[in-house]
């Protein structure tokens, strides 16, 4: 178990970077309490999986350093860091049994057989795959096959760490759920610090206390769950977390007040100063059509089961709004309403207002 | 819904017709002169299994038997471990990848024919490159004309020259294809690098492992050209494999029956082999 610390870091897979887009990591500096369950959410692409390497320590950073628990581990082997690490499509020994698979890594670290037994026996309860012990591996199904590579890194009692690389990738999605929850399970019991990477809010959102919303080597935002909801700190946070993504409208800037077109957009509260595009962000759950407001046209209506996804049209920007009960048609003119708490203003894209004060 | 028709023999017959002519036939007038003597002019007499019968007594293919199993055995003992550690040792990425790979690819290119006239000329006792040094300048008494020792020893090492890199390019092919979070995951694992090829390396290769040992047998155990070129069988008949004293019956004493009752023996006893190291290799495969 262990706080993990990344000071500075920066990584560059050339050897000579020469600019800013050289570099896969451009700045990182983060705390990880320990015995916390983080996520590591972006795109493909954007340096999670580096940065899920330099933590392990299969690469060292070009810059920056990293800590667990205050030591200095930058340049420590993996096999010396006491970390485990689950990867996209499970990897396991073809050749052993499941109890050899489970036991080799404490095999190989002079573990007294007596001791590889027991753990094995609670490693393989806990996953539930004691049936399959003296099976051999090749021959299970790909989410046995990950159980028993997520088996590995836990039978060690001395783990830092437990990373996961997009580890359900490979997995059919009615099983994704199961997996899923067993991990949060897996979580509660061994209290090791996990941090698991994906490009699925979903996974980062039901996996992790906190989420860190990665773009282009850089972290964009860090927080709970329900803060990347419903206060993104960025555009791209806001419209890559939840479905459909926050509604990016670019807008003007008067005398501190918002406008779409002529209409007054009322913001959750006072605009900081400065200078910029300005962009207004309102997620579609907290846009409604109502008697009054914005003026625009219904593009499109997409029925999906609980509510309607309502496409309007207001000016030349598309609106979406999650709409519960009825529904107007297809080309009606409605009127739109923003919740103002809801309703922010982003300035090149960072957020640049602040909430009202409660009065 | 299946229809029932037969149409399908139409798409097989192409395949049926070129396999009749490449193999079934010729096959068969082997065959056909398996069973009969003949004294010239064309006129031949029935013979019935005689010919087969004497083969299997005679103590001179016994010998060529024997001496082309030891061959064979010998080479694969040799190539196929020296090809997997070649092959490890090879880098993964970057620019020695293409060298290395033609530089293996190199003595597969010569033809055979060829390859035994080199080794013949560089192993030559007073001219040879490697004959030279050893008798003149290393003082050690090397003549693979007269002695079998080093007739034997010529041929092996020039076969595992000339095929060592098949070996070599099938095993590094089913190494390349590992991917990286095996290795990643084996360090995490703190696994030596003995555990690595144990566990990782050597159970992803051994599909390839299978066909290399399946043609490195089959090849050797039908080698001709080289040998013929190199020794021609000799010292004495030290170094007459199966395929070399086939020959010498078949068109050395023109004896064609006893010549066709030995080929037909010779196929059978490769594809036995084949086979039985075949279904041994998959079986293991399936459990």
């Amino acid at each position: 178990m262990a706080k993990i610390t990344l000071q500075g870091l920066r990584h560059s897979y050339s050897k000579v970077p020469s600019g800013p887009a050289d570099y896969a990591l451009k700045q990182i500096d983060l705390d990880w309490r320990d015995g916390g369950a983080y996520a590591l959410l972006g795109p493909s692409g954007c340096g999670k999986s580096t940065l899920l390497n330099i933590i392990s320590g299969l690469l060292v950073p070009s810059e920056g350093k990293i800590l667990f628990n205050d030591r200095d581990v930058t340049t420590v082997p993996p096999d010396q860091r006491n970390i485990a690490q689950v990867f996209q499509f499970p990897v396991i020994y073809d050749t052993m049994t499941v109890y050899d698979n489970l036991a080799f890594p404490l095999r190989n670290r002079g573990v007294p057989e007596d001791k590889v037994a027991s753990r094995v026996k609670e490693i393989a309860d806990m996953l539930e795959v004691t049936a399959v012990l003296t099976k051999r591996a090749r021959g299970l199904s790909p989410d046995v096959k990950q159980k028993i590579s997520m088996g590995r890194g836990l039978v060690r009692d001395d783990v830092n760490v437990v990373m996961f690389d997009e580890p359900l990738t490979m997995i059919d999605p009615h099983l994704k759920w199961k997996l899923r929850s067993k991990l949060k399970e897996l979580h509660q019991r061994v209290r090791a610090t996990m941090i698991y990477v994906t490009h699925d809010q979903t996974e980062a959102l039901t996996f992790a206390d906190q989420v860190v919303v990665m773009q282009d080597g850089e972290v964009v935002q860090i927080g709970t769950p329900v803060d990347l909801f419903e206060r993104p700190q960025h555009t791209f946070v806001g419209h890559f977390i939840g479905s459909p993504g926050m509604n990016v409208l670019s807008c003007e800037l008067r005398e501190g007040a918002a406008y779409l077109g002529d209409h007054q957009v009322a913001l959750e509260g006072p605009v900081t100063s400065g200078y910029g595009r300005f962009e207004i962000g309102v997620r579609p759950e907290f846009v409604k059509i109502a008697k009054q407001g914005l003026p625009a046209v219904i593009r499109k209506v997409s029925d999906i089961g609980r509510h309607n996804v309502v496409e309007a049209m207001v000016g030349n920007q598309r609106v979406a709004a999650v709409i519960d009960g009825p529904v107007p048609g297809q080309g009606d003119a409605v009127h739109l309403a923003f919740a103002p708490a809801y309703t922010r203003l982003y300035r090149d894209g960072w957020i640049a207002t602040s909430p009202a004060k409660a009065a | 819904m299946k229809t029932e028709n037969q149409k399908g023999w139409f798409f097989v017959l192409p395949v049926l017709v070129l396999v009749a002519f490449n193999a079934l036939i010729p096959m068969m007038t082997v065959v056909n002169y398996s069973v009969q003597e003949t004294f010239g002019d064309n006129v031949f007499f029935w013979e019935g299994l005689g010919w087969f019968e004497q083969l299997l007594r005679s103590e001179r293919f016994h010998a060529s038997l024997g001496r082309q199993f030891l061959f064979t055995g010998i080479i694969l003992l040799i190539q196929i471990p020296l090809g997997v550690v070649i092959a490890l040792s090879m880098p993964r990425s970057g620019f020695w990848v293409p060298v290395c790979l033609v530089l293996m690819a190199l003595p597969m290119l010569i033809p055979w024919n060829v390859v035994g006239a080199m080794w013949n000329i560089f192993t030559l006792p007073d001219i040879g490159l490697v004959g030279y040094f050893l008798n003149h300048t290393l003082g050690i008494t090397y003549d693979m004309t007269q002695d079998p020792l080093a007739a034997w020893i010529t041929i092996i090492v020039m076969d595992v020259w000339h095929w060592t890199s098949l070996v070599v390019l099938l095993a590094y092919a089913g190494l390349v294809s590992i991917p990286d979070a095996y290795y990643q995951a084996a360090r995490i694992d703190g696994a030596s690098s003995w555990s690595v090829f144990r566990f990782i390396q050597l159970p992803k290769m051994k599909r390839v492992l299978t066909i290399a040992i399946l043609l490195r047998f089959m090849d050797s155990f039908n080698i001709y050209t080289e040998p013929f070129v190199l020794t021609g069988g000799g010292p004495g008949n030290s170094t007459t494999l199966l395929s070399i004293d086939l020959v010498k019956i078949a068109l050395g004493q023109f004896d064609l029956g006893p010549a066709a009752a030995m080929s037909l023996i010779y196929f059978a006893i490769t594809l036995l082999v084949s086979w039985l190291f075949y279904t041994l290799m998959t079986r293991n495969d399936a459990q």
